[in-house]
């Protein structure tokens, strides 16, 4: 802990330092990210109750497609955050060309993810899934797995419009780095909302058959 | 504003990458374990146990605050454990609604 970003003499508590030592822009996304975790944290919990509270579960997820792909998809996402730290590091550096193609690799991972996830949907769709009914058991299975990873399919693509405007934005040096940064942070954030989405749904609901 | 900041001490690309390859290995062992024959509660543990630590190192890392002040740290992780331990108050009830629902 050093005291940078702080006026000598003057205490955090006294007004006049920057206790965060960032700027506001980004503790504003911080705080924007943290009460979006608390979101999915509400809605994966509710899907973990009536889970628990059901007889029958169904396990519709076979290896092929849906764990391949849903895999694939973890990959996509995956990807697309090195491919945004990567963004990140050359906007610090000044480099414009590098930054805007690394964010354009990174959107390319975003609508893999979410091509795959709506063929995904389009297939169980057509084996018989809606939101109050399925073929497999519990019928409120539909309705936690259509708003839990609509919500996040939601999250993705307002994700690949951001990075669009802010690539497009830097290029034409109307963003700086930090924008790029900031915009990096609430992308990582719905790579890692995935990181639980993805064991608790499809993991979890293999068909061992 | 960044004037104000600090130099943040950064990673590096080769960390970066590491990371991704942790991130990658964790998500293959995951898939792995969901076939496995397991009990379920120690399944959960498992699948959880990783997800955590994945989250850990995108927040960490690739989200940097592990290069941010702790200020920021304690100010933003302490409270979403809390309320997500509070969330937890109303999870039993699930184990008992099987009993109390109209035959």
């Amino acid at each position: 802990m050093s005291s940078a970003g702080q006026q000598a003499g003057v205490s955090s508590w006294e007004g006049g330092g920057s206790p965060f030592s960032i700027n506001s822009k980004k503790l504003g996304m911080w705080l924007f990210i943290i009460s979006d975790a608390l979101t999915f944290t509400g809605v994966l919990m509710a899907y973990s109750y009536v889970r628990v509270a059901s007889e029958e579960w169904p396990t519709p997820f076979h290896m092929w497609p849906s764990i391949v792909v849903s895999s694939i998809m973890t990959f996509c996402l995956l990807t697309s955050s090195i491919t945004m730290v990567m963004a990140v590091t050359a906007a610090k550096q000044g480099r414009v060309q590098a930054a805007a193609r690394w964010i354009h690799f990174t959107m390319l991972g975003g609508v893999a993810f979410l091509l795959l996830h709506a063929n995904e949907w389009r297939e169980l769709i057509h084996e018989g899934l809606r939101p109050f009914e399925n073929p497999w058991g519990t019928p409120m299975f539909g309705a936690t797995f259509f708003s839990l990873t609509g919500l996040h399919m939601l999250h993705v693509t307002i994700g690949v419009v951001l990075l669009g405007i802010i690539a497009a934005g830097f290029k034409r040096g109307r963003y700086t780095a930090d924008h790029v940064e900031i915009s990096g942070l609430y992308w990582h954030f719905v790579d890692l909302v995935w990181m639980f989405i993805f064991p608790l749904v499809y993991l979890l609901s293999v068909s061992m058959e | 504003m960044s004037t104000t900041a600090h130099e943040h001490k950064e990673g590096t690309t080769r960390l970066y990458l590491g990371v991704w390859a942790a991130l990658l290995g964790m998500t293959i062992v995951e898939v792995f374990l969901a076939y496995e024959h397991l009990p379920v509660q120690l399944m959960l543990i498992c699948l959880m146990g990783l997800s955590i630590i994945k989250a850990a190192l995108i927040v960490a890392y690739f989200m940097h605050l592990r290069f941010e002040r702790l200020s920021l740290f304690l100010t933003l992780v302490p409270m979403w454990v809390l309320v997500t331990c509070l969330m937890f108050i109303f999870f039993p009830d699930s184990f008992r609604l099987l009993e109390l629902r109209w035959p």
